[in-house]
């Protein structure tokens, strides 16, 4: 019987000439699947618009607005944005979250990271204790603040006073002085947030291949130096955007001052999202929403400027 | 993201709000039944009693009215919720205000014109002139209707009074007793002899009410032109008091940050020996906060000799929704005449409101001043008088006085946003031992006079 062999197909180093696109027409587009797709995606398009792209676009109409919501607005051009400028506690609330940002970062940073990696060494048990650094992020928000007002509890009762008190020291004052109050705030939100970018990091760290451990410990590596040069580069990625969601997290700080201090005291803990929180809802009479709508279109423009830039000048670091 | 998910709700309140804004009358909502339907404010957080016999006076005004299907909201007026309220839509068409909001709301057209209908009430020409005021449009309208005035007062806990070895029956009548009566509580219950409201304006509110007391005032009207008086000598010995108190006698306790909710959860709580609010506030304490009743105590405010000196007044208006129709508006008004004002007005009323207040134990007979005119105000105590069941002699030092104090309005203008900027004034004379009390109401003068500047 003989056998027909086909030429087999020469690759030449010539890119072959593509073939002019087709232009698909509604009747291609219906059979190919297209308002199927479009079905299914409606649901999404909608909610997705009316929840989210909506907001954002009345806030944009509204920070050129005079309005109480009930009575008819007034056009009022750039006023909202020249009387937030003017407003001497505009400084104040963007000099506390620059503050407590960079508290978070100095505390609430490096804390999940070197959980995370102390969790991942452990032999046995490793779920439970971090079932057990995650709980803190299962509790409500709003149940934990009221348990941390018990702990700070500025008289000598108070839970932390009384641990203080054991060891000669305190009572201090906590939430009631504005030196401390802040520092406080940072306490309980790297306690209730940590968990989970602890877990994050575990996720990440599972992902580190053992055998560069292997070959660190071959090669006589210590702990510190097996983390620092085999778990630090892998986790590169998980750090920056760790560190850029960090930042705009604290940026928008609101639970924590509204619920502990109500920005006191003496404005001590005012931050911005407290402050256009107080534009909005404050004077009982019918807030300022224009002003509101104002910073927080500042507030937005300045986080994504900021993390364009880190993107750009941290694209070097990456390891993808 | 905590932060971003309460950015999306104010958002979407807004949003929502925004859909639902508009000047005019709204729609009549209408039930199964044909019935109108209404929505009326009932406090937030009230015991199960309570919120028992608040059904029980909707079922005998069902009764009265078969045309109208009330139904109760929770609802309790604060700065910070109330203003998000009105504008998201989600406020009951009947609701209460204080005093300091009543021309403002007005004003900005944010609650209901119904004074052609509040004229027909049969009582309409017998309000307190003074108190009804503070519900009138300029052109004297009177879309609101004042249902409970009060004074300020100073309360006290005889538990504690007795603790350390006062007498509950003669508390402090002058500011300098009410510091060493501070003074000796801490010392011998170690608990705060004295605590002041700070957040959320009340510590401005609290701040006026003292300073009112020294003769001083917050505000001067000529015309319609405010001038902030903020910087007075009044006012820096007002705050001198509270720092010798806060620093030297180490008497006013651990906590600078208190709120109207809070301070008053705290003095049940048997935390507290004295603080200043409204002389009716036995009702909360007792409802809401789990007072022992046989704790409680209350005075008049001590008031120096000064000749301008008086006590700070202040009230609740009942408002109608500005989104309400026009029958809505009708059976509101109704509501409003039969809930509030018919227990002040109608010995029938009266009794049935007493007794069924009385029946489900809620307190009957805290103290109040008369909305309306006096004689009146006489007949409605002698009414309820058989249902009274607070601890009447515990109030004496309180009631027996309470008509011989001059009764001073609240700052005219921007009133919350005056006390917003003495909130800070006071938490920073209470959290800062060098605080430099001449330049913090410079300041604060400033600031108050500006805001008043703008309108």
């Amino acid at each position: 019987m003989a056998v027909k062999i086909l030429p087999r197909p020469v690759r030449t180093a010539a890119v072959p000439a593509r073939a002019p696109r087709r232009r698909r027409g509604p009747g291609t587009w219906l059979r190919g699947g297209g308002l199927s797709t479009l079905v299914f995606l409606l649901p999404l398009l909608l909610v997705f618009g009316f929840f989210s792209w909506g907001p954002i676009i009345q806030s944009v109409v509204m920070s050129v607005q005079e309005t109480n919501l009930v009575t008819a607005a007034k056009f009022v051009g750039f006023d909202n944005f020249i009387a937030v400028f003017a407003d001497p506690l505009l400084w104040t609330a963007v000099r506390n979250t620059l503050w407590f940002a960079l508290l978070a970062l100095l505390l609430g940073y490096p804390i999940p990271l070197v959980a995370a990696v102390l969790i991942s060494e452990v032999r046995k048990r490793r779920g439970l204790f971090a079932a057990l650094a995650y709980l803190p992020v299962v509790i409500p928000p709003v149940v934990a603040v009221l348990l941390w007002k018990f702990f700070f509890d500025a008289g000598p009762h108070g839970v932390f006073n009384t641990i203080l008190g054991a060891v000669g020291l305190g009572p201090a004052q906590w939430l009631q002085d504005a030196d401390s109050a802040m520092p406080s705030l940072v306490l309980e939100a790297t306690w209730a947030a940590a968990g989970g970018t602890m877990i994050i990091y575990l996720a990440a760290l599972a992902a580190v291949p053992p055998e560069l451990y292997e070959a660190a410990e071959i090669d006589g590596a210590s702990v510190w130096r097996k983390v620092w040069h085999v778990t630090l580069p892998n986790l590169r990625n998980v750090l920056l955007v760790m560190f850029i969601l960090q930042i705009i997290g604290t940026a928008q700080v609101f639970l924590e001052p509204f619920l502990f201090t109500g920005g006191g005291p003496a404005h001590a803990t005012t931050t911005v999202l407290l402050l256009i929180y107080d534009y909005a809802f404050a004077d009982s009479l019918g807030g300022d929403y224009g002003k509101a709508t104002a910073l927080s279109l500042l507030l937005a423009a300045v986080l994504a400027v900021f993390s364009a830039v880190y993107f750009r000048v941290t694209r070097s670091w990456s390891t993808s | 993201m905590r932060s971003s998910v309460i950015a999306t709700v104010v958002s979407c309140a807004l949003v929502l709000a925004a859909c639902g804004s508009g000047g005019g009358a709204g729609e009549d909502e209408v039930n199964g039944d044909g019935k109108v339907v209404l929505d009326v404010a009932m406090d937030a957080g009230l015991e199960q009693a309570a919120v028992d016999a608040f059904d029980t006076r909707v079922a005998q005004f069902e009764k009265a009215h078969p045309d109208v299907d009330v139904r109760p909201r929770e609802y309790t007026w604060t700065a910070a919720t109330f203003t998000s309220q009105l504008a998201g839509g989600t406020i009951p068409d009947v609701f209460t205000v204080p005093f300091t909001d009543g021309r403002g709301l007005i004003e900005r057209g944010q609650i209901a014109d119904v004074s052609t209908l509040v004229a027909k009430l049969p009582y309409a020409k017998s309000f307190n002139p003074n108190v009804a005021k503070a519900g009138q449009a300029t052109d004297g309208k009177q879309w609101a209707v004042p249902i409970a005035a009060y004074a300020q007062a100073l309360h006290y806990n005889r538990t504690l009074f007795t603790q350390a070895g006062l007498d509950p029956d003669d508390p402090p009548s002058t500011w300098d007793e009410v510091r060493s009566a501070a003074r000796q509580i801490t010392a011998r219950t170690g608990q705060a002899g004295y605590a002041q409201m700070t957040t959320d304006n009340t510590g401005g509110w609290v701040l006026a009410t003292v300073d009112y007391s020294y003769g001083g005032r917050l505000e001067t009207l000529k015309g319609d032109k405010a001038t902030a008086t903020i910087d007075t000598p009044e006012l820096a010995k007002v705050l001198a008091d509270v720092r010798s108190m806060r620093w030297d006698d180490n008497s006013m306790g651990a906590n600078f940050l208190y709120d109207w909710a809070g301070i008053n959860q705290d003095f049940a709580a048997g935390r507290i020996g004295m603080y200043v609010s409204g002389g009716g506030n036995y009702g909360n304490l007792v409802t809401q906060n789990a007072l022992k009743p046989q704790d409680y105590g209350v005075t008049v405010l001590p008031l120096a000799g000064d000749r301008d000196a008086g006590v700070l007044g202040g009230g609740t208006l009942a408002v109608v929704s500005p989104k309400t129709g026009e029958k809505t508006r009708a059976a509101a008004v109704q509501w409003i005449d039969f809930f509030y004002m018919g227990k002040l007005t109608d010995s029938d009323a009266a009794v049935l409101n007493a007794k069924t207040q009385a029946d489900s134990g809620q307190p009957v007979g805290t103290p109040d001043l008369p909305v309306l005119d006096r004689a009146t105000w006489d007949a409605q105590q002698k009414w309820i008088a058989q249902y009274v069941n607070v601890p009447v002699d515990q109030l004496k030092p309180y009631t027996s006085r309470m008509f011989d104090q001059p009764l001073l309005p609240e700052p005219p203008k921007s009133t919350q946003d005056v006390y917003k900027i003495l909130d800070n004034v006071v938490q920073t004379v209470l959290t800062d031992q060098n605080a430099d009390i001449p330049t913090l109401l410079a300041d604060a003068q400033s600031q108050a006079q500006a805001l008043l500047d703008r309108g």
